[in-house]
């Protein structure tokens, strides 16, 4: 690599991301020094829903985004539920998880397939022992893997047909459960949907049984799948991350969050709810969570807000402020969220192995991905089994005219909260806080960086490129959501 | 024959995202039968970029969309996937297209000009959509709509150099096949000013009724209806449903396999036409006067309905009315003893 003199970039736009992105870089020396990550878009969801009636959250909120509909539908169904006092019956618990999980699982077999593993397919990477591979099977929109991926997550989808209509933007998500009660029938076309979606995962991603991926749990074990594993895609991930060492890029803090994900009977999530950071684990506590508006092109500049408190009054007139997107911090420091967040949390050995060698990085982000699709799928399993159909799909119970409540649930990208307040049986206030929020956050009132902010510092640029492939690599294993980002 | 003429080259489409959720383009890779890359291949449709799809990121993209400005690059279709936000104070600043420092409504306004159609795609960018709902401190309006008056990003008078104006593919989100479809019409130049409705809905669609096909229909004969969320009733009378007056065909032409929002057991808000956002009351409860829905089906004088809903309330059978409140069928249509042929 080059040495280069100093200079400044502006990337954009930012494609085979989910809505708008820029990124400023200052680069030093052939590698980047700062780094300002702008949502360049602003639709003001949270003043959409202010002053409704509270129910209709579940029709405006989903439509924050597309990619994470469903995710946003069960965040303000959680909010209200919190807001109703309301307990979800067994079968609405489950139906409401298969359909998070089918939207979660979608999103990670896209991004992999549609979003991430096209750069590798780039004309820069001619020449590489893999390339050719990484061409037929990723090359955007045309590679064989591509379209094989989006035949197979059209299929899943079948799941949001038979139980919520349609997708995205299904309207079945209800605080006390599901408006669609699924029969017998439903439940073993819903298995053979889903079984012939792992059967795709086993023949196309991994080429071999999810159990052989439920077993991974060492570096050793990658290692192994590199050299001598099935042919599949994830193998030729391994061989293409292990040739360009994208363990070393995109390292943030070390610190990560998760709301934890999909709710179960006894009260616990599938995906355990809490932090991980500096090796450390602790409890979530939403009370320590707060947004800053320093660097927003939001009013309230001065101080940190909690959510209930929050505010959204677009100001572009400062200078200072560089996006639409405010800066979450939890007790005041940034937090990365995300399947990795998840499944450090969680406790998984694998990826807890692979982040106390290396930290956060593209690799470690994309392996925790595609183990979490595989661990998903085996889930929905379980579940479609749990179900029974003769049982109760839905409570109902009167809206409280004055109540607050905050909706704490995951998206594919992390930790997506809600936090709502009813007054005079209106929307009084109505704050959002998305996983890309978290990740892509602006600096904060220190002055700090956000999580990708600092995940870009110290990635290699090439001379004469105008929009850095390493920097590629790096946004996009956050699988960003800009959309959500600014609501 | 209609008329149509095969083209010399493919279709050249050109994707751009504003003010919206992207639920359009998530919406359209759910396309079946064929799945969606196979469908453009086969159908002779181009892609010359989409912001999820193509591998051209910054600099590649902003080469391409300035060969298209200078004419260097022929562009067929303008696909614009949400809003339009003219904010704040008509600078259009709320959206800027990244790494260009100049508003995404500035940028389709020019591209507009030089396609040979111009499509939005959803509800957004054809009327406004949910972006435009509340306060609208977006600013937000389609392409050549706000809410249902003409006018909107590109003014009412906008036609595309093929002659249409804008064709409205409207929907929150659209129906996959609602967009494939009327890309393969244009691509056989088979899609006619006549073809649309009043709010340029291509009519293949337009012209059908959310209620059309809907399996709640006997319910809805009898006036038999769902009280609470899962019951299986008619969602007219009590839960807000439009289906008897939304134009879309989306108990006939189904989504995700199997499903519609019927099916799904949620009523229909009406999400094709203008102003869906702001119906006015809750979205899941419907307005009455004097225990009358205020919004009666398409066609139907109010007289009427009141009569053949006070006679199908009487003659509603035990089986129909008991099953509208329950999640499940709980009394199955009588088995008749049937003669050996």
């Amino acid at each position: 690599m080059s040495e280069e003199p100093k200079r400044r970039l502006i990337v954009g736009p930012f494609n085979r991301v989910e809505g708008d992105l820029e990124v400023k870089l200052e680069i030093d020396g052939g590698r980047v020094s700062a780094a300002y990550v702008n949502s360049p878009l602003f639709r003001g969801f949270e003043r959409i829903l202010e002053g409704r009636d509270p129910m209709d959250a579940l029709v405006v909120a989903p439509r924050i985004c597309g990619i994470c509909s469903v995710s946003q539908s069960h965040a303000a169904a959680l909010a209200l539920a919190g807001v109703m006092g309301v307990e979800i019956p067994r079968n609405g618990m489950l139906a409401t998880n298969l359909m998070m999980a089918t939207e979660n699982a979608a999103d990670h077999l896209t991004h992999f397939h549609l979003f991430f593993m096209p750069d590798f397919a780039r004309p820069a990477y001619e020449g590489r022992s893999w390339f050719e591979r990484a061409e037929a099977r990723f090359k955007a929109a045309q590679g064989s893997a591509v379209r094989g991926a989006t035949a197979a997550r059209a299929e899943l989808f079948h799941v949001l047909g038979i139980l919520g209509g349609k997708w995205p933007h299904t309207l079945t998500l209800q605080p006390g459960g599901v408006t669609r009660a699924a029969d017998a029938r439903d439940r073993v076309r819903l298995l053979a949907t889903v079984g012939a979606f792992r059967r795709f995962l086993e023949d196309s991603l991994f080429g071999a049984p999810l159990d052989r991926i439920l077993e991974l749990a060492a570096p050793e074990d990658l290692e192994r799948w590199r050299l001598s594993g099935p042919a599949g895609d994830f193998r030729l991930f391994l061989e293409v991350a292990e040739d360009l060492r994208l363990a070393h890029l995109g390292r943030a803090y070390g610190r990560f969050l998760s709301h934890g994900a999909y709710p179960e009977t006894d009260g616990g999530h599938l995906y355990r709810r809490g932090t991980f950071a500096d090796g450390r684990d602790a409890a979530f506590d939403a009370d320590q969570v707060t947004e800053h508006h320093r660097f927003s092109r939001m009013a309230g500049r001065e101080r940190p807000h909690p959510p209930f408190a929050g505010s959204t009054v677009p100001d572009g007139a400062d200078e200072e402020g560089y996006s639409w997107c405010k800066a979450p911090r939890l007790a005041g420091l940034p937090y990365e969220t995300g399947a990795i967040a998840r499944q450090l949390v969680d406790g998984h050995p694998l990826i807890r192995a692979l982040v106390a060698q290396d930290g956060g990085s593209v690799y470690s982000r994309v392996v925790a991905r595609l183990l979490e699709l595989a661990r998903t799928v085996r889930a929905m399993e379980g579940w479609l089994r749990a179900i029974e159909p003769n049982g109760p799909w839905c409570a109902t119970v009167e809206m409280p005219d004055n109540a607050q409540a905050v909706g704490l649930t995951e998206a594919a990208r992390g930790a997506l909260g809600h936090w709502l307040r009813v007054e005079r049986g209106r929307i009084a206030g109505y704050q959002i806080i998305a996983p890309t929020t978290w990740n892509f956050s602006p600096r904060d009132l220190d002055g700090v960086p956000g999580p990708l902010e600092q995940a870009l510092v110290g990635a290699p640029v090439q001379e004469g490129e105008r929009t850095p492939l390493s920097v590629q690599h790096i946004v996009r294993s956050f699988d960003p959501c800009m959309v959500c980002t600014v609501h | 024959m209609n008329g149509q003429t095969l083209r010399e080259r493919p279709l050249s489409v050109l994707w751009l995202q504003s003010g919206g959720c992207g639920g359009c383009t998530m919406s359209l890779l759910c396309a079946e039968a064929p799945d969606l890359m196979t469908l453009f291949g086969t159908a002779g449709i181009h892609l010359l970029w989409h912001p999820s799809l193509s591998e051209e990121t910054g600099a590649e993209a902003l080469d391409l969309f300035e060969r298209i400005l200078s004419g260097a690059e022929p562009l067929d279709v303008l696909c614009v996937e949400g809003s339009l936000l003219r904010g704040p104070n008509g600078t259009g600043r709320f959206h800027v297209l990244a790494g260009t420092g100049r508003p995404t409504i500035d940028w389709v306004r020019d591209l507009a000009a030089v396609a040979g159609t111009v499509l939005a795609v959803g509800t957004c960018a054809a009327y406004g959509g949910i972006t435009a709902a509340g306060e609208n401190i977006a600013d937000a309006c389609g392409l050549q709509y706000e809410g249902t008056l003409r006018g909107g990003a590109l003014g009412g008078e906008f036609r595309a150099r093929d002659g249409l104006p804008v064709v409205n593919v409207a929907g929150c989100p659209t129906h996959p096949n609602w967009v494939t479809e009327t890309l393969m019409l244009l691509a056989e130049n088979a899609l006619k000013a006549e073809d649309l409705d009043l709010y340029q809905r291509p009519r293949f669609y337009a012209d059908h009724l959310v209620h059309h096909g809907c399996p709640r229909n006997e319910y809805y004969e009898y006036k038999a209806s769902a009280e609470k969320p899962s019951d299986l009733g008619c969602l007219m009378e009590h839960l807000g449903c439009l289906g008897t007056q939304a134009h879309a065909d989306c108990n006939t032409r189904l989504w995700n396999g199997e499903g519609s929002c019927t099916r799904g057991g949620s009523a229909c808000i009406n999400c094709t036409a203008p102003g869906f956002e702001e119906p006015g009351h809750p979205f899941q409860q419907t307005p009455k006067f004097a225990g009358i829905p205020i919004g009666l089906p398409t066609d139907m004088p109010k007289a009427w309905f009141v009569a053949l809903a006070s006679l199908a309330k009487a003659a509603t059978p035990d089986r129909v009315r008991r099953n509208a409140a329950a999640d499940r069928i709980v009394v199955p249509p009588t088995v008749r003893p049937t003669r050996k042929g």
